[in-house]
């Protein structure tokens, strides 16, 4: 692959978490269990469409083959899309919700601070902007997590649940793949070997206030989002977030 | 010279479109507008976005083509990211607008602002009593930029534009 295409694939990998988030997350919209967290969800939803916008609309650049952000959001079909697999579990209930986006938040946030120091100036613009709302984000899923857990004991169990069955999916955020190596060889990518050790130090910290325990260490991990190998459930929430657009191209409103 | 006038029309007529949430004040005000740069003469409209999942944003692109348009300027309106937005940019006068429009305008600047991963609870008074006796109710309110608060004197719910 050319720089260039290897910079399309990183941006798309980028773009679709936050896409693929975004829409779960907006499934919540009108079913928040109370309003004011209502509004929260639906705002970090925005957040995460707004900033997939960002690395999707670079994409398109990069690409240059006159496929803008829409085109590369709504006309890619499954196999294509290269987000982890964490992003695109469903919501099942309030922890689950909010253990996946702990997970996710946490990420993110060493993540861009990372990126902020990319040799790609967009990138480290897209970072520096995003940053600032993520630690936003973070806050929130980690305040609910000692909620949940340090809540009552069917709150604890809920939470113990979602975040024993996510936890397969957590080591494919870090991997190394072909690409990132390349990219991290011009200083363009981030080193996530550098950043693993401080989501499990900041993630252990969370669980153990929030009374959770750390999760087998002997599970099987499950890979395949970055190969756009997913799992069942991308693809349903594909058909619900395409279907107007490919049903009625170039629709306006 | 002629250059100047033209930054100095443009600038004019952009202060006379309102940021459709807040209708009190201009997008200029909000610091959204960075300036207006030339290409080869042509005048190019630099603008950043607020937050990134602000739905605001077309909504001002468009309204920033149709106000040129409309008065003859043929422009280029372009998005930048970097430096990223900060309400650091309002003026003391543009907070003040906020809070007569009931919203409680930032305290203090971003760039002073400690990253911490825990709230420390931001004490915000009521922008209709003045009261200090007001409770956080969500970091998140009616847009990203304000977290929502309830004032305990005067009984009034409120939202709290973010330091960011
Ligand atoms: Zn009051």
């Amino acid at each position: 692959m050319s720089n260039s295409e290897l910079l399309f694939e990183y941006l798309l990998r980028n773009g679709d978490d936050r896409v693929v988030l975004g829409q779960r997350m907006a499934e919540w919209c009108g079913k928040g269990p109370i309003i004011e967290e209502d509004l929260a969800l639906a705002n970090i939803s925005l957040d995460l469409i707004g900033q997939s916008v960002l690395f999707l609309k670079y994409a398109s650049e990069v690409e240059g083959k006159g496929r803008d952000e829409d085109a590369l959001a709504y006309f890619r079909d499954e196999r294509k899309y290269k987000n982890l697999l964490l992003v695109e579990q469903p919501n099942t209930d309030f922890a689950f919700t909010i253990a996946r986006q702990f997970f996710y938040d946490c990420y993110e946030y060493y993540f861009y601070t990372e990126l902020a120091n990319s040799s790609d100036e967009t990138l480290s613009a897209i970072a520096t902007k995003s940053i600032k709302e993520t630690i936003y984000h973070l806050r929130h899923s980690s305040e609910w997590m000692l909620r949940l857990g340090d809540g009552t004991d069917l709150s604890n169990a809920k939470l113990q649940d979602a975040v024993d069955y996510l936890w397969c999916y957590t080591a494919e955020i870090f991997e190394m793949t072909e690409l990132d190596n390349a990219l991290l060889a011009d200083g363009i990518a981030v080193d996530l070997n550098k950043i693993k050790p401080l989501w499990d130090a900041k993630v252990s910290e969370i669980l153990e206030k929030a009374k959770i325990k750390m999760p087998d260490e002997n599970t099987y991990m499950i890979k395949g989002g970055r190969k756009g190998v997913h799992t069942e459930y991308l693809g349903h929430l594909l058909s619900e977030m395409q279907i107007l657009t490919r049903s009625y191209p170039g629709a306006k409103w | 010279m002629v250059n100047n006038s033209i930054q100095e029309n443009i600038l004019e007529l952009l202060s006379g479109i309102s940021d459709p949430e807040i209708p009190v004040v201009s997008i200029i005000e909000m610091g959204m507008v960075r300036g207006v740069e030339f290409q080869e003469n042509r005048p190019v409209v630099v603008i950043t976005p607020t937050y990134s999942g602000c739905p605001a944003m077309h909504q001002i692109q468009d309204d920033i083509a149709a106000v040129l348009k409309s008065n003859g300027i043929d422009a280029e309106v372009k998005t930048r990211l970097s430096p990223p937005w900060t309400t650091d940019w309002m003026t003391e006068e543009t907070k003040q607008k906020l809070k007569k429009y009931g919203i409680a305008p930032p305290i203090g600047f971003s760039k002073d602002l400690k990253m911490d991963l825990f709230s420390v609870i931001q004490k915000v008074n009521c922008p209709f009593c003045d009261s200090g006796e007001t409770e956080l109710k969500s970091e998140f309110g009616s847009t990203a930029c304000k977290s929502y608060y309830h004032c305990n004197s005067c009984h009034q719910s409120f939202e709290y534009f973010k330091c960011h």
